[in-house]
């Protein structure tokens, strides 16, 4: 009986394999060639490099600059997910709960945010942070994801809290709590789950943004790790192994966030998050 | 909603100090700039001079014969087949071919078949400008290694050939996305339903066009919208693999305006393309939504 469930599989699982093997093949090449030299990388795409060398992972890392790039992406990211999951708990939570005069007007104003891409906002924001002397500054890329991930936050966090149980709010209200209280000490608790998967989404998005980085930022050492590989790329194209570690520096943290969290990933954006 | 009624004492606005800080952040970063690109379609601008010249809708006009804009235009157009209709009939075909059991260890697929969608689009494009390389490239060996050399080509320098070879990115992004959603929308549906399909005489073709199909109205929905949305928006990934080369044969609306406006001082002219392909985004979305809410059920 049991054999004869497991041969009933075995189909699905070669189908399914094949598909993930298409999609592991590039990204195991990539990994192998940032461990190898250039004459191994010539010699074939797919085999074992001969050795563990980081040769490539330390020039990238100093004479590439990647130590600038990292620094600059983990500061711009931490502080947005930060700011940008705190913001959109409060309007979440006066949109999902609260009595707010002019909601018809001002949600739909807000999901204008979350469909835009940023093609639409980049030109005329360039020109506001050069008028403020803001750009080669962190503040012009946090200031801008934070309102893009807000727009999408509230959306996601509004959903969370009009479905939240109102018995509970209503007895919080019995035992004294005000408005305020009652967000932090009743609901923070029960949002744990939404939460944490607008915090990996914004995470993802803020780590991976690539276009205002790359018209907000000229000076070499304030650029964010997609950018900054992007310009590698450019100058250093040929040199396979150095390409592949610096790619495989920009994908490393979100590879970690995405192993130990990816039930909220895949929860998010199965829930219909857009990929820019 | 009975939660947002008004506790005694409270203000009416109370409700406006949660909202006010991350508003204002929005309106001012996000807003805000999106009307200023909408108003400055309306001129012709350098970027520098302080001087704008209003033009009326010449913009707009002149973007119907403007050879550039037409042919980004279409490339998106492209895009949406690798991006979205061949992600989404794989997806259709593994969801039915796999059926409704579950299966055992599919949590280790699901994270795998997933993994490009959490990767930046410049870290995608750096894999395959190596896997396209033509010399030492994983394609290019690949295929001498199985006796088709003669099929090697240049992949991303031939004017024929970038356009699908940098839409096939797009598709390798894209279906693992679409597998899972049609996967998780399949485990949902009754058993039921195909055990009264079967006993009526329903082929497998004809149970997955009047059961499984219907049933997948909300994640067809998201699919559509997703990927769609991606493939108008491409813009990281043609940066770096072709900087929408050779010639203009892998423009995008996304990467025109990056051009027009940062490269080329055109500012009127790439605030209008701007303009048009958020407009375009939107009303697809719509569309979209649209349909997939017709009977009741939608996202």
């Amino acid at each position: 009986m049991k054999r004869q469930a497991w041969q009933r599989l075995l189909p699905n699982y070669l189908i399914l394999s094949a598909f993930l093997l298409l999609i592991l093949l590039p990204i195991i090449g990539l990994v192998f060639s940032a461990f190898k030299t250039d004459i191994e990388v010539i010699k074939g795409p797919l085999t074992l490099p001969s050795q563990l060398r980081f040769a490539s992972f330390k020039e990238a890392w100093t004479t590439g600059r990647f130590n600038f790039f990292f620094r600059n992406s983990v500061i711009v990211t931490v502080v947005v997910v930060v700011i940008s999951v705190f913001l959109s708990t409060l309007t979440g939570y006066a949109f999902g709960m609260l009595p707010v005069p002019g909601k018809k007007v001002l949600y739909p104003l807000l999901l204008v945010g979350y469909m835009v891409p940023f093609e639409a906002v980049v030109i005329p924001l360039y020109h506001m942070m050069d008028n403020l002397k803001l750009t080669d500054t962190y503040w012009a890329l946090i200031l801008p994801q934070i309102g893009l991930s807000v727009s999408f936050g509230t959306l996601w966090m509004s959903s969370f809290f009009s479905t939240a149980p109102s018995e509970l709010v209503d007895a919080a209200a019995i035992d004294g709590c005000n408005r305020w209280q009652t967000l932090w000490r009743i609901l923070w608790p029960l949002a744990r789950p939404a939460v944490l998967t607008l915090v990996v989404l914004i995470f993802m998005w803020t780590w991976n943004e690539f276009l205002l980085a790359l018209v907000m930022i000229q000076k070499e050492t304030m650029r964010t790790l997609p950018v900054g590989l992007a310009f590698f790329q450019g100058r250093y194209s040929a040199n396979i192994p150095l390409m592949a570690a610096g790619a495989l520096i920009v994908a490393g943290p979100i590879l970690l966030v995405y192993i130990v969290f990816q039930r909220y990933f895949i929860r998010g954006m199965l829930g219909g998050a857009v990929k820019g | 909603m009975k939660s947002q009624r008004r506790w005694p004492g409270e203000s009416r606005f109370h409700g406006w100090l949660y909202l006010f800080p991350g508003l204002l952040i929005y309106l001012v970063f996000v807003f805000y700039p999106i009307i200023e690109t909408f108003r400055t379609s309306f001129y012709k601008w350098d970027g520098f001079s302080r001087e704008r010249v209003f033009v009326d809708f010449q913009n707009y006009i002149s973007l119907v014969t403007d050879a550039q804009f037409l042919k980004a235009l279409l490339n998106n157009l492209v895009f949406i087949i690798f991006y979205s209709i061949i992600p989404i009939l794989l997806g259709l075909l593994l969801a039915s071919l796999l059926g409704r059991k579950p299966l055992p260890g599919m949590t280790f697929f699901r994270t795998g078949l997933f993994l490009p969608q959490i990767l930046s689009m410049v870290v995608v494009g750096v894999t395959w400008r190596w896997i396209f390389n033509p010399n030492f490239g994983l394609l290019n060996v690949g295929l001498r290694a199985i006796g088709l050399g003669a099929f090697t080509r240049a992949w991303l320098g031939d004017f024929q050939l970038a356009l699908p070879s940098v839409g096939a990115v797009g598709t390798w992004v894209q279906y693992g996305f679409c597998m899972v959603l049609f996967l998780a929308g399949m485990q949902r549906i009754p058993n039921d339903q195909y055990e009264a399909a079967e006993l009526d005489g329903a082929n497998e073709f004809r149970q997955l066009l009047h059961i499984t199909l219907p049933s997948l109205r909300a994640e067809l929905g998201v699919a559509l919208i997703t990927t769609i949305i991606a493939a108008l928006r491409v813009f990281d990934l043609v940066y770096v693999t072709t900087r929408g080369g050779p010639g203009d044969s892998t423009l995008v609306t996304g990467f025109l305006v990056y051009r027009s406006a940062f490269q080329q001082n055109q500012l009127g002219y790439a605030s209008t393309v701007a303009t048009v392909m958020t407009l375009l985004i939107f009303g697809i979305s719509l569309i979209i939504l649209r349909f997939q809410s017709r009977d009741g059920e939608g996202v």
